[in-house]
């Protein structure tokens, strides 16, 4: 059988990807990043980096970058609720999670946008829990009900309370990093049990142009020493943050993402000259995401990025083209996390009825990566034989063999005759999302969740509420 | 060169973006004792103008419009301080103090307004970004300022715009400052919410805007 090739996109010709990093590395030996964290300064002094400590500029040689580059494993696992399912962060295998983290809903009866509560975060875990092709979660609504020093860890609490998927999230405080550890911990019955199964990815973003804050390097530092995974999310935006030009945006994302290690992500984007604003649907915005995912898998490290998502505020043709340009040029690009799903507006909103769509999306993406196999010896001589002129394949028992591994169900895209599509009510297909989403949710069944754990989390939460300050109660809502 | 053809290089400089030329010739007319306020608003203010209605035409993008208002400030920087000893410098316009609200930290949109409204004509205090709400009333107070401009990209520090409105009537100062709001999440909605006195959706309306508000539109 001849193997079936995986689809893949390479924008940047190998020339350039060395070109490119090479010029990162200059970038970070002659310039270096400012990093505003005391501990990270005598860290990254010791490793032999130089350190101004006045004014916490540190300018990195290529050496000390090479040799992290070599202990930093290309391929991470991670593991769902139970322990028992892994999924490879890595080589080319894609995944999707949610965009997070989104302030607003998409509110679908008003069509406006409207800030999250708890119980909308409830119904977004519940929501992604139910969508296949989405494999893990994200903490990616804030509740806006929530006291906000704890509105981090918050998310992550109900996160673990609805869903077995894994989890990318992320700290808003210093103080956050701590009681999220905590709970999951907790769920691995244990802090040994959370290094050698991690169950979540905690984002740290620098602060382009080549900036470190205190908050994210923090994170950085605190999940490192408890084996939870990082991913650097670096967004330069082109012309404003970043060189307008899609290499020189590369250089420095480069120059970013070693600075800081491990999962080599990204939130870049071109910036709308006009507008002033960030389009994470722009063409170019993709190109710059799938050529540094390009540059990663060079540097051997896992890959992620912010695609399959739309700047649009409602669910249009727009959010339409733009998520799915996003979806299929990320998984040809093999980014290993793609955060986007779900997401409109700049990153700052989820509708449920797009996540129901892009879940479609990425089933369609999920076909095209499964490429186009010989599947028989031979190909199709064998399904000729006995022909008769005329002949029709739909009773051919090569029909009944093959048909449904080949071609996956329509979901919610609209196959109808224009006849039946009228009598059936014209309904598009954000409606049929709707629809979709409220079966869904009625369907949700919460994954068994041993009551010890439970009340491990309560009490993490409650703790958290108390010493920064606020009231909170172990949850009714879920 | 003849005065008229000296203004018009002057524009020119500044629609160009050209920080050194619009320094250059601001000097030269300094040392060549030209009568300064008519250089103001016959050489440099015209670029300005021509600059806005490049960008009302689409012509001229976040670039262009942020190089000539540096251009006009290289002018301003030299100009300013002799205006100023020949008592013209109030002539100049109102009093502007700007800043990003406290805990909010993007300041690009804001320099933008600083560096459009310094263009065209106000004095402007820039307090940078982080700043607290009472910190804009001290300034104001302090200067004599006309209007406060606050900016805030985020949601959750837009709300410290209605706070700064709620200071000023604390102090019994609302009636003395008009207060202007922009930022991603501001609208003309929220402005009435909060009782502002405008809203500003970019730089040129913000200029427009100010100007419309101390009268001098």
């Amino acid at each position: 059988m001849i193997e079936t090739r995986k689809p893949k996109l390479e924008l940047l010709s190998q020339a350039l990807v060395e070109r490119i990093v090479d010029e990162g590395l200059t970038l970070l030996e002659r310039l270096g990043v400012l990093v505003e964290n005391t501990e990270a300064l005598a860290l990254l002094q010791g490793a032999g980096a130089s350190v101004d400590r006045a004014t916490g500029q540190v300018r990195i040689g290529r050496k000390i970058v090479e040799a992290a580059l070599a202990k930093t494993p290309a391929i991470l696992t991670l593991y769902d609720r139970t322990g028992s399912r892994a999924f490879t962060v890595g080589g080319d295998e894609v995944h999707f999670d949610p965009g997070s983290a989104a302030v607003a809903l998409l509110d679908h009866g008003t069509q406006s946008e409207r800030k999250a509560t708890t119980a909308d975060l409830v119904e977004f875990i519940k929501l992604v829990e139910t969508l296949e092709h989405l494999h893990f979660q994200s903490t990616g609504l804030i509740a806006a009900d929530v006291p906000s020093p704890v509105a981090d860890a918050f998310r992550l609490y109900a996160g673990l309370c609805l869903s077995e998927k894994p989890f990318v999230t992320g700290t808003f405080r210093v103080e956050g990093f701590r009681p999220m550890k905590d709970m999951l911990a907790a769920v691995r019955g244990g802090e040994r049990g959370l290094k050698d199964k991690p169950l979540a990815i905690f984002d740290a973003c620098p602060s382009p142009p080549l900036k470190w804050s205190n908050l994210t390097t923090q994170s950085l530092i605190d999940a490192a020493r408890a084996g939870v995974p990082s991913e650097l999310i670096g967004m330069g935006m082109t012309g404003a943050t970043s060189p307008t030009t899609i290499a020189g945006t590369l250089v420095q994302h480069v120059a970013e993402n070693l600075s800081g290690l491990v999962i080599f992500g990204g939130s870049p984007s071109s910036f709308d000259m006009r507008k002033g604003t960030t389009p994470m649907g722009a063409m170019e915005t993709m190109m710059i995401d799938a050529a540094y995912a390009q540059i990663g898998k060079h540097l051997k490290l896992p890959t992620h990025a912010y695609m399959a998502l739309s700047d649009a505020k409602v669910n249009d043709p727009q959010a339409g083209f733009e998520t799915a340009l996003g979806a299929v040029l990320a998984a040809l690009a093999g980014v290993n996390v793609v955060s986007g799903p779900g997401m409109l507006d700049f990153e700052s909103t989820q509708s449920l009825e797009k996540l129901v769509i892009d879940d479609g999306i990425c089933a369609m993406v999920y076909r095209l990566l499964d490429g186009i196999a010989q599947r028989d010896e031979p190909i199709a001589l064998g399904a000729f034989e006995g022909f008769i002129p005329g002949m029709s394949f739909l009773t051919h028992p090569n029909t009944r063999r093959w048909y449904r591994t080949e071609h996956i169900p329509a979901g919610l895209a609209d196959r109808d005759p224009y006849e039946a599509w009228v009598s059936a009510g014209r309904t598009s297909i954000v409606d049929k999302a709707h629809t979709d989403v409220a079966k869904r949710l009625k369907a949700y069944a919460a994954p068994a969740l041993p009551e010890g754990i439970r009340k491990d989390l309560d009490g993490i939460m409650v703790a958290y509420g108390r010493s920064s300050g606020v009231e909170i109660k172990p949850a009714r809502e879920f | 060169m003849t005065k008229t053809e000296t203004y018009a290089r002057m524009s020119a400089a500044i629609v160009a973006g050209d920080r050194d030329e619009a320094r250059r010739l601001a000097e030269d007319a300094l040392r060549s004792g030209l009568e300064l306020l008519e250089v103001v608003e016959q050489g440099y203010l015209p670029g300005i103008q021509k600059v806005g209605e490049l960008w009302e035409q689409g012509e001229y993008f976040l670039p262009e419009l942020i190089s000539s208002a540096e251009a006009m400030k290289a002018a301003m920087a030299v100009l300013e301080p002799a205006l100023n000893r020949q008592g013209a410098g109030t002539a100049m316009g109102g009093k502007v103090v700007i800043g990003t609200v406290e805990g909010d930290i993007h300041d690009i949109g804001k320099n933008l307004v600083a560096s459009m409204l310094q263009a065209g004509g106000f004095e402007v205090f820039d307090l940078g970004a982080d700043v607290k709400m009472e910190r804009f009333i001290d300034k104001a107070e302090e200067v004599g300022a006309a209007v406060i401009c606050l900016s805030a990209l985020l949601t959750t520090t837009m709300m410290n715009q209605r706070r700064l409105i709620g200071l000023l009537r604390d102090k019994g100062l609302r009636a003395k400052y008009k207060v202007l709001v922009g930022g991603a999440p501001a609208t003309r909605k929220w402005a009435e919410e909060i009782g502002a006195d405008g809203y500003a959706e970019n730089a040129v309306a913000a200029v427009k805007l100010a100007k419309t508000l101390v009268g001098r539109a």
